[in-house]
Parts: structure tokens; sequence; C-alpha cells
């Protein structure tokens, strides 16, 4: 086992690793800012079916990273265990999570990450959804002792697809591949579909 | 060479390089990529510097300072470097300027009330789920984490559900 490594690991906090951080940061933001997920816009039109960017994006990141971490790992190389324990799943906290931050995306028109690239850019509006992010967080951190139990439910512990499927991770990296390819195709068709339809309504509109 | 704001890396292309570089922070870090908890320890930082006692009696907050200072933490490094990596990438795509992104017919004010209060569901969101659309749809999700497929697919939930109520922002 050569990865994950000790001299970047992120629990050791020297500034060997937090330089480490940053540059792991910085690539992260180039990357984000070069795909156009610094504009609300394109980030937008995938819930308007008018353009599938993120979708396509991020299924494709999840892919390569999945296919590159179980390679890894299925070659001796990777310790799959030290890094899937800092992924542990609550099921309910997750599930009403997921859908909180999904409907504040398309209201601010970005995600928190891609929200500082918009204001690294200059955009007053992806400026403003950090100012919000940090205000939830910290609002969330206050009433959290008031719900009860909810911050723990569902409590799964570290529980992955490929152990409920009874499949080595390399196999499920690969199946998931093949879904990803196929659904791309989708995607497009909804594309057309979407613009299709608008067009239509447009024209119609300025017909007298 | 004339610079075109509107020209992005194909989705695909953009899609390998993002999985490439949270491949690498998995392999040399540990860690995957994320953003909301960074934000967490600045409005942290912010409230402890005003009131250090109220940081202490909060459970969530007094966990962010128990390892020292609440900045020193390896996702406010990273989001120090996104800050940097997109202010690199919008100046050399010539999207680096001041402006608000809304809909022709929409005003500055109410799209920026908006920024605010979607942030604001994201933030409280996000530290429920224990992570953000970075933090654990792709980071857990990438690592087949059945929390993070099951945040991923709310995710897109909430997002298509809400967003018939916000089209006038962006049109």
């Amino acid at each position: 086992m050569i990865f994950p490594t000790d001299a970047l690991a992120q629990e050791a906090l020297t500034p060997l690793s937090l330089a480490g951080a940053v540059v792991i940061g910085t690539a992260f933001g180039f990357v984000l800012e070069r795909a156009g997920f610094g504009r609300a816009q394109v980030l937008v039109a995938q819930f308007y079916g008018t353009r599938m960017t993120v979708y396509r994006t991020m299924f494709t990141a999840l892919v390569t990273a999945a296919l590159g971490v179980s390679l890894l790992s299925a070659a001796g190389l990777l310790d799959l265990k030290e890094v899937t324990i800092n992924y542990p799943t609550f099921l309910w906290p997750m599930i009403v999570g997921g859908l909180l931050v999904g409907a504040g995306f398309v209201i601010s028109g970005y995600c928190p990450g891609t929200s500082v690239v918009a204001a690294a850019s200059g955009k007053l509006d992806g400026a403003f959804t950090v100012l919000g992010v940090v205000l939830g967080a910290v609002l969330y951190a206050e009433v959290q002792p008031a719900l009860g139990a909810f911050h723990d439910s569902g409590k799964l512990g570290s529980l992955h697809l490929y152990d409920l499927l009874h499949l080595p991770p390399l196999a499920l990296a690969l199946v998931v591949a093949a879904v990803a390819a196929l659904s791309f195709k989708g995607a497009t068709r909804i594309e057309q579909l979407v613009n299709q339809a608008r067009a239509a309504k447009a024209s119609a509109a300025t017909t007298p | 060479m004339a610079k075109d704001p509107s020209k992005l890396w194909n989705p695909y292309v953009a899609g390998v390089a993002l999985g490439l570089v949270l491949l690498a922070a998995y392999a040399l870090t540990g860690k995957g990529l994320g953003a909301s908890g960074a934000s967490f320890r600045v409005g942290v930082a912010a409230l402890q510097a005003a009131s250090p006692a109220h940081v202490e009696a909060v459970p969530l907050m007094a966990a962010a300072i128990e390892d020292g200072p609440p900045l020193r933490y390896w996702l406010v490094f990273q989001v120090l470097g996104v800050i940097l990596g997109g202010f690199l990438g919008a100046l050399t795509s010539g999207r680096l300027g001041q402006e608000t992104l809304r809909g022709p017919t929409f005003g500055v004010a109410p799209r920026l009330a908006l920024a605010v209060g979607g942030g604001a569901l994201m933030g409280v969101g996000a530290q429920m789920a224990r992570g953000c659309a970075s933090g654990q749809a792709l980071s857990g999700g990438a690592l087949f984490s059945a929390g993070a497929w099951v945040f991923f697919l709310c995710f897109f939930g909430g997002g298509y559900g809400l967003a018939y109520f916000v089209r006038r922002q962006w049109t």
C-alpha cells in the first residue's frame, strides 16, 4: 500500500499537507471554472433540460475517479478503507440535506463549491451565495440540538453499494461507466426535445 | 489571440479532468474535495471572535474547535486554492469581471436576495448531510458510499422539484 500518503494526509495539518490542500484546491477551482461552473446559467440549465452540462461533467468525473480508485485498490497500491472511512452514511439527514441542497442550488444558481469560483471571478451573485452558505451552516449548528436525534439518524456507518450488491468495486465501476455512457445519449435526446418544444413555443408566440 | 468568454471545455474533458483531481486528492491526502465544510469554519471563526463561550456551547461548533483554531482545517486550505484556481481560470478565459448573473428581465436586488436565500438552504442542507455537491455527492459518490448516492438522487430531486418556481430569474 502506497496511498493515501502519510506526508499529505489531511489530518496531519503540517505545512506540507496544508500546501498540498491548496494545490489540489487550485486544480479543482481551475477545472470548475473552465467547465463553465462559475456561471449560474450554465449550472441551472441542467434543471430546465436545455443543457445538461452538470450531469455530464459530474457523472464523468465520478466514473473517472471511481475507476481510478478501484484500479489502484485492485493493484494493491491504495488502501480503500482508509479513504472510504471518511464517508459514512446517515440516511435521514442525507435525504433531507440532499433535497435542501438541490433546492438551494436552483434558487441561488450555484452549489457551495461553484459559488466560490463565481465569487473569485467577480460574480456578485456568487459572493452572496457564499455568504448564504456560511449563514445557513451556522444556523443549522445553532438549531441542531433542538432537533434531537435527527442529525445522527439512519446511521449505517461505512456502507457501500459494492457491499450491498456483492460486487468487487472495480466491477461496479465498470457497470456504472457503461450506464453513464448510455445515459449521456439519453441526456442529448432530452435536450433536443426540450429545445424543440421551446423553439415551437417561441415561434407560436411571434406569429400573429 | 482573442478570448471567447462563452467558450467552455467539453463537458466530458472537464469531467475526466475533475475526476483526476478527485483521484489525486484521495490518493495523496486520503480525503476528497469539498467546500461547505470550509464555509462553516469561517462562520464559526467569526462567531468565536464575537463570543467564544457561545461557540463552546453549541455542539457542532465545539467539535469544530476541538483540535485548535477553526480555520486550521484541510478544507479551508483547499477552498483557498479553489479561490485562486477559479480566479486564474476566469482570468485566462476572459470571464473575469464584476457582474450579477441573471435573466435579462430580472432585477439585481431580487437576484442577490435569492442568491443569499438559496445559499442559506444549501448551508443548512450540507451541514445535515456532511457535505455538498462536491463534498458528498461527488467525493462520496465516486467511492460508492450508499449515503452519497441517496444524497445525489435527492439533490437532483430538490433541483427539479423547485426549478419551475424560480424560472423567472433566468429568462
